[in-house]
């Protein structure tokens, strides 16, 4: 069984509505020191597998094709062996 | 002349616009259930608005994988008309079948309220009978209408004549306070390069009769009637 986990996140110069609220919030906060609040998505899959290539060939694939929309985000993994 | 409503888990404008096409057009419309695998018979098909999957992940993302999206692929690149409204409008763009994304709302509000629209292109089928520049008001009601595309994908859809409806005040002028969203260049809708594919966040089916806010949604739909009738005489 294998883990991925999975990182979602806005590309460079594309607009972030959430991170700029947040952003605003710390300041008001008084954690002066945020320079920028980008928000993203974590996703944990659990699959199952024995070969950690194909694993992560069909990871990426899920990624491109559903898990992020490459117009606007970008993603990246880590997989990790770990017990059924 | 026959409509084709696609109906998803989660739609709830299907049934607006099957009442427009029906009962203010007075033609045929029936729902298409997302997992249907034809379009066949149909003239136009729409994708209603509403909360397909919940909104979850992405807004349209998980539509756009449903069975009958694989006949409208197909439908549109034949050429067929296929109009997608706020939601039905995000699906489009997951799907590719227009291009860029939409974003959330810059002001991260759920906007719900009249919008003034300046027609860019009058030659569309979708807008046919409306003069170029000519404002109409229609509603929307989202929370991610932010449209963005990269900067070459704009400067197509601009040159290209692409870009439908933009955002305007009452009388017309393209500015960024009547932009409720925070959308590139003010676009509030945009078809493919061929023009048979309309992607729009306002909702012309809750505007269309005497008895609604208003009724200039009815030129969007009757339009198409005239597009279509047009073509059939060719």
């Amino acid at each position: 069984m294998f883990l991925a986990k999975i990182y979602v996140t806005l590309k460079e110069g594309v607009l972030d509505p959430q991170g700029n609220a947040v952003s605003k919030a710390l300041h008001a906060m008084n954690y002066k020191e945020v320079q920028n609040v980008r928000i993203g998505k974590y996703m944990e899959l659990f699959i199952e597998g024995e070969n950690a290539e194909e694993v992560e060939k069909r990871v990426d694939e899920m990624c491109s094709r559903l898990l992020a929309n490459p117009v606007i985000e970008q993603y990246s993994y880590e997989l990790l062996e770990v017990e059924a | 002349m026959k409509f084709g409503i696609v109906v998803f888990p989660g739609s709830n404008c299907d049934a607006d616009v099957k009442h427009v096409v029906e009962e203010v057009l007075g033609l045929k419309a029936d729902y298409l259930w997302h997992k249907d695998k034809s379009v066949k018979g149909y003239d136009c098909i729409v994708l209603p608005g509403g909360f397909s999957y919940g909104d979850y992940l992405r807004e349209g993302a998980i539509a756009r994988f449903s069975p009958i999206m694989e006949a409208v692929t197909d439908y549109a690149l034949k050429g067929g008309l296929v109009l997608g409204i706020c939601n039905g409008f995000q699906i489009l763009l997951e799907a590719g079948l227009l291009p860029g994304a939409m974003r959330k709302n810059d002001s991260l509000q759920f906007r719900c309220h009249d919008t003034y629209l300046r027609v860019e292109n009058a030659e569309t089928p979708y807008t046919c009978l409306c003069s170029p520049g000519e404002v109409l008001k229609i509603p929307i009601a989202h929370a991610a209408g932010n449209y963005y595309a990269d900067e070459k994908t704009l400067q197509e859809l601009e040159e290209g004549g692409q870009v439908v409806f933009r955002y305007c005040s009452p009388s017309g002028e393209v500015l960024s306070q009547y932009n409720p969203n925070g959308s590139l260049n003010n676009i509030a809708g945009i078809t493919n390069r061929e023009g048979n594919i309309l992607g729009m966040m306002p909702h012309p089916e809750r505007c269309a009769e005497e008895i609604m806010s208003g009724v200039d949604g009815r030129k969007v739909f009757d339009s198409i009637v005239c597009w279509l009738k047009e073509r059939c005489a060719l």
